[in-house]
């Protein structure tokens, strides 16, 4: 078989995709190529805009700068993922409450971003969280209603 | 991006012997956010990966104190190291140049030892459609010299090429007399950090004194007492940018007087910048901002600014005595 093609096994939210992939596929294409899950968006697909940010064992990084080979082994959480059995999470639902968006193209990436922001306990003040956040461009400059949402988000999940 | 092999050994030895074994046409694959973003500019292209984050050993994923200082694996993740415990207390330049480098995202990908040896952001080494650039093509010329380069370095520049050394990290490590463990095909070494970064002279396209294949596997920070450090970074923005100019500096105070000092300078050199001249001038001295000022001025007096980065000379200097005062001032 040609090296340049791995036959792999992904642990996407929860669960198991058998898929063949060539080595130069990054996470991010394999996520909405091969696998149909195209709420991570693709902005600049070189690491500086944040669009295509997933969580990675639990932490958020840009599946556009990993490549889908090297994601073997891992748990990998998509937006996709983010809500459960009782709703959307509470990140998502502050996002609506607080119109933190106006095109949403950067939305999933800010909202997967925002959870681990709050996991990480860098919600303090909206200095800390604007700091923590800067890895998420939005163009439409949302920024506000955004950091309104991750204190409300923050608030709920226990570590407002 | 051009069609490449991808190899996971999950031992040291087999990650060198297959660099080995596939030439210099390969590299180390560990958080990739400067490789593959590299990649798929084709500017680096690659036959081989080889991923080094399942190699197996506590040492490269662990920061410890040695008898011979604090050992760091190299790879530890950026964010991880600049939420270490040790560093947050005793050594906080170190910490503080690895939160304020890149984004959240970032720095959870990247390990430390990959980290400094980021490669340069000039455009025109990015650009493949540019065909003048020393350090990607060798003998074509440099488009940065009378290009645009409010960006570029004014510090240990040459006729061949101008690009800055991006990364903040590498600044506290110089500073610091840290040393680089690397392992190769003959086995383990280590050489002082201010010996890994090469000065571009007429080989920009050499920038490190790795022998091909070597892995760096960690670091050390000699043992000092450098509580009293700092990183100061000036941006155009106030997050996730590179530097327009740096100063890590850590200092020993008996009283007002400067027993002894340490700065490397980030975002105005060619490569992570000790400044020994302004060192010299400030030890066995009293850290008055006169004396900082004379000592910042004797450091940029061999500064070759161009057009658009004359700014740079009078903002490293502010940079550097800012940051000098404001250590002074820190209570430890």
């Amino acid at each position: 078989m040609d090296p340049r093609i791995s036959n792999i096994t992904l642990e996407i939210n929860g669960r198991q995709h058998r898929l063949a992939v060539d080595t130069r596929m990054t996470l991010l294409d394999a996520l909405r190529e091969k696998l149909g899950l195209t709420g991570s968006k693709k902005g600049c697909d070189h690491g500086q805009c944040g669009a295509c940010t997933v969580h990675v064992d639990g932490e958020r990084h840009l599946s556009c700068l990993t490549l889908a080979v090297a994601a073997e082994g891992t748990k990998v959480v998509t937006i996709e993922g983010l809500e459960d059995s009782s709703g959307l999470h509470p990140m998502q639902q502050a996002f609506i409450d607080h119109d933190a968006f106006q095109c949403g193209y950067c939305t999933p990436g800010q909202i997967m971003s925002a959870v681990a922001c709050v996991h990480e306990g860098h919600v303090h003040d909206d200095a800390e969280i604007r700091e923590y956040m800067s890895g998420n461009l939005c163009r439409c400059a949302a920024y506000p209603n955004i950091v309104a949402a991750i204190k409300q988000a923050a608030a709920k999940m226990g570590q407002g | 991006m051009r069609p490449f092999e991808y190899v996971r050994p999950s031992e040291a030895a087999e990650a060198i012997r297959a660099r080995g074994v596939a030439g210099a046409d390969t590299a180390y694959l560990a958080g990739g956010t400067t490789l593959l973003d590299l990649m798929k500019l084709d500017v680096i292209h690659p036959a081989q990966l080889v991923d080094i984050t399942r190699i197996q050993g506590k040492a490269y994923r662990k920061v410890e104190r040695t008898d011979a200082g604090l050992r760091i694996g190299a790879l530890v993740s950026m964010a991880e190291l600049a939420a270490n415990e040790i560093l947050l207390k005793d050594y906080p330049v170190l910490s503080q140049s690895l939160w304020l480098a890149a984004s959240a995202q970032l720095r959870n990908m990247a390990r430390v030892g990959g980290n400094v040896l980021q490669r340069t952001r000039c455009s025109y080494f990015r650009d493949t459609s540019y065909t003048e650039c020393n350090k990607r093509t060798p003998g074509s010329g440099c488009a940065a010299l009378d290009g645009f380069h409010r960006g570029h370095a004014v510090l240990g520049t040459s006729d061949q090429c101008i690009a800055m050394y991006p990364g903040d990290w590498a600044q506290a490590l110089i500073a610091l007399d840290a040393l680089v463990e690397v392992l190769g095909a003959n086995g383990p070494r280590s050489l002082r950090f201010a010996d890994l970064h090469r000065l571009p002279g007429n080989t920009p396209n050499i920038e490190n004194n790795l022998k091909p294949g070597e892995l760096i596997t960690g670091f050390v920070i000699p043992s000092g007492a450098w509580r009293r450090s700092l990183y100061r970074k000036i941006r155009d923005r106030e997050s996730y940018a590179f530097a327009n100019a740096s100063a890590a500096v850590a200092l020993d105070l008996n009283g007002d007087v400067l027993r002894d000092v340490r700065i490397g300078l980030g975002g105005v050199a060619t490569i992570p910048w000790r400044a020994r001249k302004a060192e010299e001038m400030l030890r066995g001295k009293p850290l008055t901002e006169a004396n900082a000022t004379a000592a910042a001025d004797a450091e940029f007096a061999d500064a070759r600014p161009r057009q658009h980065n004359r700014f740079k000379v009078a903002l490293g200097k502010a940079t550097l005595v800012r940051a000098l005062l404001e250590a002074r001032d820190m209570k430890v």
